[in-house]
C-alpha cells in the first residue's frame, strides 16, 4: 500500500505551472511540499474540489489543472464524474486519493472502502483512467498520466496517514485566493 | 408542442425568454451551468442550449454549479447558474462556503417551481417558495424578482455588480418565461 505523502512527492517532481486543487488531508500534505501561488485550497464545501477544478479547466483551457481529491470528498459529489466526462476538458487530471476513511473528520471509514472509483470514472466516460497501488508503478507512470489528453482520472490507493494538523486559517487565507486569481488572470 | 413551452394557461402576462437571454448575454455571461427546471425549461434552457454564443454545462446536481462558477471566476469568466429553487435549497452549504464566506461572484437564476406569479414569493402558496427570500436575506445575498417584462432590466446591473463587488446574487424567476 502506498502513502499519500510519498505519492505527492512523486507528483511534485513533475509539476511546474499547473494549478493544483486540493482540500483537507491532501491539501495539508501537498502544502507541506512547498508554497506555490497556483495552489487552490478554498473549495468551500466538501466534495466541490472536483467542480472547482472543472471550472478552472473550462476557464483556462490552455493550462493544466490537477485535482487531488479525497475519496470521502468524491463520494459527496459522485455526479461530478459524469459532468466532467461530458464537459470533456482536455487539460484536467482528476486524482482521487483512496484511503478508505474520512481522515479529516476522525478517521471513520467511508461506507464501502472497496469502492472502485476507477471503474466509475471509466463508465462515466473519462478519456483515460488509471489505478495505482504500487509506488514504483506510479513513479514510472506519473509523467505520462499528467500529460495525457483529458479528462484523465487516477486512483491512488494509500494507507491512512499519521494524524495531521489542519491549519485551516492558513489554507483558506483570502490572500491565497487573491494571489491565485491575479496569477491566473495575468498569465 | 412540448409541455415546457407552454406558459401557465391562465397567465395573461408574458415574460419573454428572449429578453432574459439577451440580458444574460449583455451581462457578459459566457457559461450557463444548469440542472433543468420546468419553470425555465422551455423559455430559457432550450433556447440557451441552441445558442452558439453561450456555453451550456449540464451538471448532475446544483451544488456542482457553485464550484464550477467559482473556478471560472478565477479565470475572469462569467457564469450563470440556472436552477430550480429546490436545487438552491439543496446547495445551501456550497453557497454558504463559496459564495458568501469567500465572497465569490456566484450568479444564480432560480425558477420558483409552482409559485403563483400573481403573488409575491413571500406569499407564495408553496412553502418551498415562501422561504427562499428569507433564506437569501439571512445569508446576505442580494436578490431580485424577475416576474414581468420591466424586471428584465434588473438582470444586467445585478450581474455586473456581483462581479464588480465579488458577491453572490439571486435572480428569482416568478413565472414561466415564454419561448418567444
Amino acid at each position: 500500500m502506498m502513502k499519500r505523502d510519498e505519492c505527492f512527492r512523486v507528483l511534485a517532481r513533475h509539476v511546474t505551472d499547473e494549478v493544483i486543487v486540493s482540500t483537507y488531508s491532501s491539501a495539508v500534505d501537498w502544502l507541506h511540499l512547498g508554497e506555490r501561488t497556483l495552489n487552490y485550497f478554498s473549495v468551500g464545501a466538501m466534495g466541490l474540489d472536483s467542480s472547482h477544478a472543472l471550472g478552472l479547466a473550462l476557464g483556462r483551457p490552455g493550462k493544466r489543472i490537477i485535482c487531488l481529491q479525497g475519496d470521502g470528498s468524491l463520494l459527496m459529489n459522485l455526479g461530478c464524474l459524469v459532468t466532467t466526462a461530458a464537459a470533456a476538458p482536455k487539460n484536467l487530471v482528476h486524482i482521487v486519493v483512496q484511503n478508505g476513511t474520512y481522515e479529516a473528520n476522525g478517521g471513520h471509514p467511508i461506507p464501502n472502502t472497496e469502492v472502485d472509483f476507477a471503474a466509475m470514472a471509466r463508465a462515466a466516460g473519462y478519456a483515460h483512467v488509471h489505478d495505482f497501488s504500487q509506488l514504483a508503478n506510479f513513479e514510472q507512470q506519473a509523467a505520462h498520466v499528467l500529460k495525457q489528453e483529458g479528462p484523465v482520472f487516477a486512483t491512488l490507493h494509500v494507507e491512512p496517514s499519521k494524524p495531521l494538523t489542519y491549519d485551516y486559517p492558513n489554507l483558506y487565507d483570502p490572500a491565497r485566493r487573491k494571489a491565485l486569481k491575479a496569477a491566473l488572470q495575468s498569465s | 408542442m412540448d409541455a415546457d413551452l407552454l406558459t401557465e394557461p391562465d397567465d395573461k402576462i408574458e415574460l419573454k425568454g428572449s429578453g432574459i437571454i439577451a440580458a444574460i448575454k449583455a451581462s457578459g455571461i459566457e457559461f450557463i451551468l444548469s440542472v433543468p427546471d420546468i419553470v425555465t425549461s422551455g423559455g430559457l434552457l432550450r433556447p440557451i442550449a441552441r445558442d452558439p454564443e453561450l456555453k451550456l454545462i449540464r451538471v448532475c446536481k446544483e451544488d456542482e454549479c457553485i464550484g464550477i462558477a467559482s473556478g471560472l471566476s478565477y479565470c475572469d469568466k462569467r457564469a450563470l447558474t440556472l436552477i430550480q429553487h429546490t436545487g438552491f435549497l439543496d446547495s445551501i452549504n456550497a453557497i454558504r462556503g463559496v459564495a458568501v464566506e469567500y465572497g465569490q461572484p456566484i450568479c444564480m437564476m432560480i425558477g420558483l417551481l409552482q409559485h403563483d406569479p400573481y403573488t409575491t414569493p413571500r406569499n407564495s402558496p408553496r412553502y418551498g417558495v415562501r422561504i427562499i427570500e428569507p433564506i437569501l436575506d439571512a445569508m446576505g445575498i442580494p436578490h431580485h424578482l424577475i416576474n414581468e417584462e420591466p424586471d428584465v432590466a434588473k438582470i444586467k446591473p445585478a450581474i455586473d455588480d456581483a462581479y464588480a463587488q465579488s458577491h453572490p446574487v439571486a435572480l428569482l424567476i416568478g413565472r414561466r418565461p415564454s419561448a418567444s
